[in-house]
């Protein structure tokens, strides 16, 4: 496990404490009490520290190397159910965006999401989960696919931005992405959208466009990443922490904001560290949500979708 | 050397008040280095006559263009962005919101008019580059919203003129969803069977890219205009390589196949209108 630097008092008493009961293993004393008040204490201060999280710690941990991705998630969620599909049907087969169809129950579900890598060789290979113009077209090909079919469509979000690359300028990033939020919006079936890691920009929003739109508790979703928005507005990376705070890209703030409809609270310790209990968290939101949109018809689905993105926005008249 | 060429004194001997003053605004320099007079230049659409060069220009002159006898009626004016994150980074939002307001004379980086142009009733809907780089926010998005319901209650076609570098980072998130906001009212209008012109001017990056100026019924640009979703500098920055030359112009956009077709701005009310003719089936108008 690594550890970021907020968490280095929680590694020293996870060190204590496994250090406590190897002793308790190698001899005869009897160290019971000891591991239970260092256990006591390290439950205390995961549970202290993570309960006071400021916005830049919230985007390391969105960032965290151990972090479940996107394939974890539907691999977990939906089993050897899982059926990846590939290729936009006109350019190639982007590895940063992957889709594809999968169970949850007796429902199938058309999943989207943008990939990352959890080493150097596999960070490259999915372009550190920053996808191409084929990327949203193929996320697109497939989301339309469900609608013929009738599915609901499950997108889960984490990339640091559209790859900003020269190609993908050529090949229209920008319409692309547009065309992408224009055609989620009429999508006649149910969209559920949650970001588990990072929500950077048009990137994200390129998928992102639904009924129900989630953050889990330690991600976060701006116009722009805050070390971007340091040296744009700053001229300076330095200031990456104060413009975290500044562009309010919390889960908390988000809701506030009214800009996304749920929060989903992860495990004591970040989705990292208890894998399996997110993965529950996550598959139990999916299908509670999907109950509720059920109940809407196509018609009413699609007018409540675009009459919230309609109403967003703060200004005097 | 002969006598009078040598220089007896070093230096600049004139004193600053003896110095003659062009006054400002006289003449125009393109980045060709052409020089024109400036009553010329806005004769001539704001178009350098010898090199074409397309001077940046803003609503106002966008509306005297377009709009027959430069008549029109402003809609929604008095919109004006707030400062719902509190939002700090140098400056205070707030404060720059003033300043730019005093110094532009603006009340955000769009506005919106409906008016006749070749007889005919359209809304406008021009950004201005000079209000915090035609930036996109809540005011942006809403008066675009509107834009849309006004041409869908006069029954006419929208233009939106872009010229920006994309989300307005200081409403962070909510600036962001009004690519949606704009992208999904764009549907309504598509819906009433109304045609939609994305005109693209320089510059049009980011977010505006990323919405509404890539879903034209046609997508349009003046010669010249740097287009794309990343700009220049992030590109090179990330590939490590040169860019090519040209790369992002109307002129690649075009090659790409995201633009229509390109325009002189001379061209612009008589192909704007021309296409509007022919896609609703109706007489072209002289």
């Amino acid at each position: 496990m690594e550890y970021l630097d907020f968490e280095l008092p929680i590694k020293a008493l996870q060190e204590q404490y496994e250090k406590a009961c190897e002793i308790g293993e190698d001899s005869e004393v009897d160290v019971t009490d000891t591991c239970q008040q260092i256990k006591l204490k390290l439950d205390n201060k995961k549970e202290e520290i993570y309960s006071n999280l400021n916005a830049w710690q919230r985007v390391q941990l969105s960032r965290h190397p151990n972090r479940p991705y996107t394939l974890d998630y539907i691999n977990a969620i939906c089993g050897s159910t899982f059926m990846e599909l590939h290729g936009d049907r006109n350019f190639g087969d982007d590895k940063a965006m992957i889709g594809g169809l999968g169970k949850i129950n007796e429902q199938s579900f058309m999943f989207i999401g943008q990939q990352k890598g959890y080493n150097t060789k596999t960070r490259q290979y999915r372009n550190f989960g920053m996808a191409n113009p084929e990327g949203y077209r193929k996320a697109l090909r497939l989301m339309k696919k469900a609608e013929k079919f009738n599915l609901p469509i499950v997108t889960l979000v984490d990339t640091p931005g559209a790859f900003p690359g020269l190609e993908a300028e050529e090949r229209g990033q920008g319409e692309a992405i547009a065309r992408n939020i224009m055609e989620m919006s009429q999508l006649k079936v149910p969209i559920i959208v949650i970001i588990i890691g990072e929500g950077a920009s048009g990137g994200a929003l390129g998928i992102a466009v639904g009924d129900t739109v989630m953050m889990l508790e330690n991600t976060w979703y701006s116009v722009i990443s805050p070390e971007s928005c340091s040296s744009i507005l700053w001229r300076s990376w330095e200031y990456k922490k104060t413009a975290a705070e500044a562009l309010k890209l919390t889960a908390t703030d988000m809701k506030k904001l009214k800009i996304i409809d749920k929060i989903i609270k992860e495990p004591i310790g970040g989705a990292h560290s208890n894998r399996e209990k997110t993965f529950e968290i996550i598959t139990k939101s999916i299908l509670s949500e999907l109950d509720e949109l059920k109940k809407l018809s196509p018609e009413d689905l699609v007018n409540k979708r675009m009459q919230k993105y309609i109403d967003i926005g703060v200004y005097s008249d | 050397m002969a006598a009078w060429f040598k220089r007896k004194k070093k230096g600049i001997q004139t004193a600053t008040e003896d110095k003659k003053d062009v006054p400002k605004g006289l003449w125009y320099k393109s980045p060709t280095g052409k020089i024109i007079d400036a009553e010329q230049l806005a004769k001539n659409f704001f178009v350098s006559p010898e090199d074409d060069y397309h001077v940046r220009i803003g609503s106002p002159e966008y509306f005297d263009i377009l709009f027959d006898n430069g008549t029109f009626e402003e809609l929604d004016a008095k919109l004006k962005s707030k400062d719902p994150l509190k939002f700090e980074d140098t400056k205070r939002y707030k404060d720059r919101l003033k300043e730019v307001e005093n110094n532009t004379g603006l009340n955000d980086a769009i506005r919106t008019a409906i008016g006749k142009s070749k007889g005919k009733q359209i809304v406008i809907a021009a950004m201005d580059f000079k209000f915090i780089g035609g930036s996109m926010g809540s005011v942006v998005g809403e008066k675009i919203a509107r834009a849309v319901d006004h041409a869908i209650a006069n029954k006419c076609p929208l233009i939106i003129i872009s010229k920006s570098g994309g989300a307005r980072m200081m409403e962070a998130a909510l600036s962001l969803m009004q690519l949606a906001k704009t992208s999904i009212k764009l549907t309504q209008l598509a819906k009433a069977k109304l045609p939609y012109i994305s005109l693209c001017t320089d510059p049009t990056t980011g977010g505006t890219t990323a919405s509404f100026a890539m879903l034209g019924d046609i997508n349009i640009a003046e010669p010249g205009a740097l287009i794309g979703f990343a700009g220049p500098r992030v590109v090179k920055d990330t590939t490590g390589k040169d860019l090519p030359k040209g790369f992002q112009s109307s002129e690649f956009l075009k090659e790409h196949g995201f633009l229509d077709f390109i325009s002189h701005r001379k061209e612009l009310k008589h192909k704007i209108n021309l296409y509007i003719d022919l896609i609703m089936n109706q007489p072209v108008r002289a």
